[in-house]
């Protein structure tokens, strides 16, 4: 009798082990479109957002102007970390001039956008979401609502937009940095010879394939990191519990979400 | 509405960034370099293109000169056809000679001009007749061993008679 007992038991934990995986995908699935149609109704919204520019301009000012610090000085580090360790392998095969290449190359097309794009989700995305989470936990959204202000044009389209727009130029701003640290690197310290350095970079980097390539992905990142960090705002529970973990959704979906994006970007870009 | 210090400092940011993006195309990249005034079609047969590729430089003493358009197979003949756009400020004699050659022991294969001394000039949409293969490393290997091999097989073939 007892073994006719545990068999049921297991059989129970099986099946509400089943039923929670079930759980989790639909909720992803339910998730993943709630957030299509939300992305949707904050291009409806966009045109009153842009009417509103400076709701946009202060957007732009808490998302990029507040993170330009962190990301040039990020910039500036990994430039020079790609000087010194791009020299040390380099000066192994006697080419030590192709240094301006190899910094410019990793920066232009990888490292700026996807380092820029995560340190960019961690500081003004994780922001934006606790911003929008609070006032959600505090019926501000609703209050919006009942007074005949749209929220999503009012609070969220602004928002998004902010970020999306502040991206991009972060990300230059990030690679110009770069290519600067490799340069007081590799030529002010080192000595590689200056007019080599730039010089070979220019031969050997593209404005379509490389530099515009880069723009596209730090575009598509902006968006990405954009739409994540509203939804995850406007959907969290509408507690400090709930908000604390949108924050943190935010930070792990975005970073995913990038390297993801980097790769299918990559292949589309760079197949040939 | 009055101006806020938040506008000034958005403007101080847009202008960075836009600054960085002019830095990165003219400075990192070659946007204004290697720009051909007003190019003229040529096109050239050769029996073996190595690696080079679409896009590459075509170059006379050493300067650029012009660009590869397009590499593809002649299905009559199976030569490699390239089509190129030449800066019109340059024009090369009817006999000018194409070949493929390398920049550096690793670096990426290009097509070098050798003007030769015909007082005719080459037309838009002309073929370049003299052209020179690319320089297969292999090939070149097996012949210098092949032809070590002949300078070696006489003299051991007559021992045996001795």
């Amino acid at each position: 009798m007892p073994m006719h007992y545990s068999g049921l038991a297991m059989l129970d934990g099986t099946v509400s082990a089943f039923r929670n995986i079930g759980t989790r995908v639909i909720n992803a699935v339910w998730r993943l479109g709630y957030a299509a149609r939300f992305f949707v109704s904050i291009m409806a919204a966009s045109g009153t957002g842009f009417r509103r520019f400076n709701l946009i301009l202060r957007e732009i000012y808490f998302s990029g102007v507040l993170s330009l610090i962190i990301i040039l000085v990020s910039g500036l580090f990994v430039g020079m970390v790609l000087g010194l360790q791009g020299y040390d392998t380099l000066q192994r095969y006697g080419s030590e001039e192709a240094l301006g290449v190899l910094v410019a190359l990793s920066l232009v097309r990888e490292l700026g956008p996807v380092v820029a794009g995560l340190l960019f989700a961690s500081r003004a995305g994780s922001a934006i979401t606790a911003e929008i989470g609070l006032m959600k936990a505090t019926e501000q959204l609703d209050a919006m609502d009942m007074m005949a202000v749209n929220p999503i044009a009012r609070v969220i389209a602004p928002r998004f937009w902010g970020a999306a727009i502040s991206l991009p130029l972060l990300v230059a701003m990030f690679s110009t940095m770069g290519v600067y640290g490799g340069f007081l690197i590799g030529a002010v310290h080192i000595g590689v010879d200056a007019g080599a350095f730039w010089g070979q970079m220019q031969t050997a980097i593209d404005f379509q394939r490389d530099i515009l390539n880069g723009v596209v992905k730090s575009v598509v990142f902006g968006f990405a990191i954009a739409l994540i960090s509203v939804f995850e705002g406007y959907d969290s529970d509408a507690t400090a519990e709930g908000v604390s973990r949108a924050t943190t959704r935010t930070v792990v979906t975005s970073s995913l979400a990038i390297l993801g994006l980097d790769f299918i970007l990559t292949s589309f870009m760079f197949r040939g | 509405m009055n101006r806020t210090t938040i506008d000034l400092w958005v403007g101080i940011f847009v202008t960075m960034g836009i600054a960085a993006l002019v830095f990165l195309a003219l400075k990192v990249g070659n946007l204004n370099g290697a720009q051909l005034a007003d190019p003229y079609p040529l096109t050239a047969k050769f029996d073996n293109i190595g690696g080079l590729k679409a896009r590459a430089p075509i170059k006379s003493a050493g300067v650029v000169v012009g660009r590869i358009d397009s590499i593809k197979l002649d299905p009559e003949n199976f030569q490699a056809v390239v089509a190129m756009h030449i800066d019109s400020r340059y024009s090369f004699p009817r006999d000018t000679y194409a070949t493929i050659n390398t920049s550096g022991l690793l670096g990426e294969q290009y097509i070098g001009l050798e003007p030769g001394g015909d007082t005719d000039v080459l037309k838009p949409g002309e073929v370049l007749k003299k052209t020179q293969s690319a320089v297969v490393l292999e090939k070149l290997i097996s012949q210098f061993m092949f032809s070590k091999a002949a300078e070696t097989a006489p003299a051991a073939a007559p021992e045996p008679s001795k």
